[in-house]
């Protein structure tokens, strides 16, 4: 596993600190990412069509205008599709350590002791860049519509108002830029397998269970009151758990519910779930996103000044390695919640499914 | 945190994300300041040498505009260039524009550490002020 986390660490540029560019990407590649997402990844070789049947929308959200990015976004993000980035973001190697439901996990193609590999990351600088342009932007219209906010980084305008329209064909090509990210990052992983295991890739049979966004508004039908209407889902902190037979789920898991993936902390355990009716109907189809932070990222530094953390997960038998040096201090697993509360919570409630419990092995941070 | 000896910017707790208090005696020095602070919160600030220099020219609608547009284009200076900038000189500085010489470096991984890759500079809790004894900022990161 030390060989495997080194390799992952050596193959996936972290994309902060010096410049490590996974892929060159002209213009052109640049528009077809923001249009076409990880179906531009596939077409180019980075992964298969099965990936695209097992990823949300099957990696490319409807309605991108690639012309709605700036330049500056555009020049962010060119240099670091392919790559992590900092903070929470990750790449982790796990194993099923529990299984909750035998039926679904099958389905997934989980099972206990399975090697199962998470990437949590994004549409990296394009997306803090469109977000960024767009709430500069938004400074003055929210002045101009007369709508009153307590904080100025909430501006915001009517959802079919020229701005708000120009927003979503933005935030739209920085979500396919994320879809292509991650599938890059896939192929990446599988590659670093086959090197390290001295395999062939395809024999590895590394399978993508599901990729979804998260962070992200979302145009979706809800019941209201009643009524299906055709609502702009927005969750941060937050991610969509559709219930089985929903419409938007890919046909493959049209019958089971979405998988709902929820990384823990770097030491515990993260869960896979599955999506419920009573979900669909509470919560518009939403569940948690991920264990939440206990400390502060300052806190959490000072509590890890001075430890070897690298040394202490690895005589848990975690393999970790990051870029940034502070990086590791503010994730430290006590620097969370113990995400079993908060999945266990999540079930009780009928919001989401427990299927399986993953532990971490080797770890990949920015 | 300080440069010469006196209190440049505090690093401020945020649940998720991270700020700054930033100090300074006049406008000047608090911009000049919160580009420090911003430097050293990604690596050491002290560790930047200011041996290059840039131009740049920002228009915001008010003050608390300007400061949030200077140190996003900042950070728009490392994300695109890896340029560092650990000082200001101001030619302008109203409350709506700014026009600055910057000074600093390109990040080089062999003498300069990563701390943390900052997404953006937020507008939440934005305040720039003015206190009995000079100007006083804070700014929240999102990271």
């Amino acid at each position: 596993m030390r060989e495997v986390a080194e390799g992952l660490f050596r193959n996936i540029p972290s994309g902060v600190g010096a410049r490590q560019q996974a892929v060159r990407l002209s213009q052109a590649d640049l528009q077809g990412v923001l249009k076409r997402g990880a179906g531009w990844a596939v077409s180019q070789g980075y992964g298969t069509p099965r990936d695209l049947e097992h990823t949300e929308e099957n990696g490319c959200l409807k309605g991108a205008e690639p012309q709605t990015v700036s330049q500056r976004a555009l020049e962010r993000g060119r240099p670091q599709l392919g790559s992590i980035g900092s903070g929470n973001h990750f790449v982790e190697v796990d194993y099923v350590a529990e299984v909750y439901d035998d039926e679904v996990a099958r389905a997934l193609g989980l099972f206990k002791d399975q090697l199962a590999i998470t990437i949590h990351t994004g549409s990296r600088g394009l997306g803090y860049q469109v977000c960024d342009d767009s709430i500069k932007a938004m400074q003055r219209t929210t002045q101009q519509y007369g709508i009153a906010i307590p904080d100025r980084q909430l501006c915001c305008a009517p959802l079919n108002s020229p701005p708000a329209r120009e927003y979503i064909g933005a935030m739209t090509s920085a979500a396919n830029f994320a879809f292509a990210n991650r599938q890059l990052i896939t192929h990446t992983v599988r590659q670093t397998f086959a090197e390290v295991l001295q395999r062939s890739a395809p024999d590895l049979r590394i399978e993508v269970i599901y990729d979804v966004c998260h962070n992200i508004g979302k145009f979706e039908t809800h019941m209201v009151d009643g009524e299906a209407r055709r609502l702009c889902v927005h969750r941060k902190g937050a991610t969509r758990a559709l219930a089985p037979g929903h419409p938007q789920l890919p046909s493959v898991y049209r019958d089971l519910g979405q998988p709902v993936l929820i990384p823990g902390d770097m030491g515990r355990y993260s869960y896979v779930l599955i999506g419920t009716r009573q979900g669909g109907e509470e919560t518009f189809a939403s569940s948690c996103h991920g264990a939440g932070r206990l400390m502060s990222r300052t806190q959490a530094k000072k509590s890890a000044r001075g430890r070897p953390i690298v040394q202490e997960l690895e005589s848990q038998g975690i393999y970790v390695r990051s870029a940034g040096r502070a990086t590791l201090m503010e994730e430290i697993p006590e620097a969370y919640k113990d995400v079993r509360d908060v999945v266990d919570v999540v079930h009780g409630a009928g919001i989401s499914r427990k299927v399986v419990q993953l532990r971490p092995l080797g770890v990949v941070k920015g | 945190m300080t440069n010469t000896g006196k209190t440049v910017y505090q690093p401020l707790d945020h649940t998720g994300d991270l700020g700054m208090l930033v100090f300074g005696a006049d406008l000047h020095e608090l911009f000049a300041h919160a580009a420090w602070g911003l430097c050293d919160l990604m690596t050491d600030a002290e560790r930047i040498e200011p041996r290059l220099s840039r131009d740049l020219a920002v228009e915001a609608i008010d003050l608390e505009d300007l400061m949030v547009r200077w140190l996003g284009e900042l950070l728009y200076a490392y994300d695109t260039d890896r340029f560092l900038a650990v000082n200001a000189v101001f030619h302008t500085l109203e409350p709506t524009r700014l026009h600055a010489t910057l000074r600093g470096e390109p990040f080089d991984a062999e003498r300069h550490p990563i701390d943390t890759e900052i997404k953006a500079v937020t507008y939440h809790q934005i305040a720039v002020e003015r206190l009995d004894t000079g100007w006083q900022a804070r700014v929240i990161f999102d990271i």
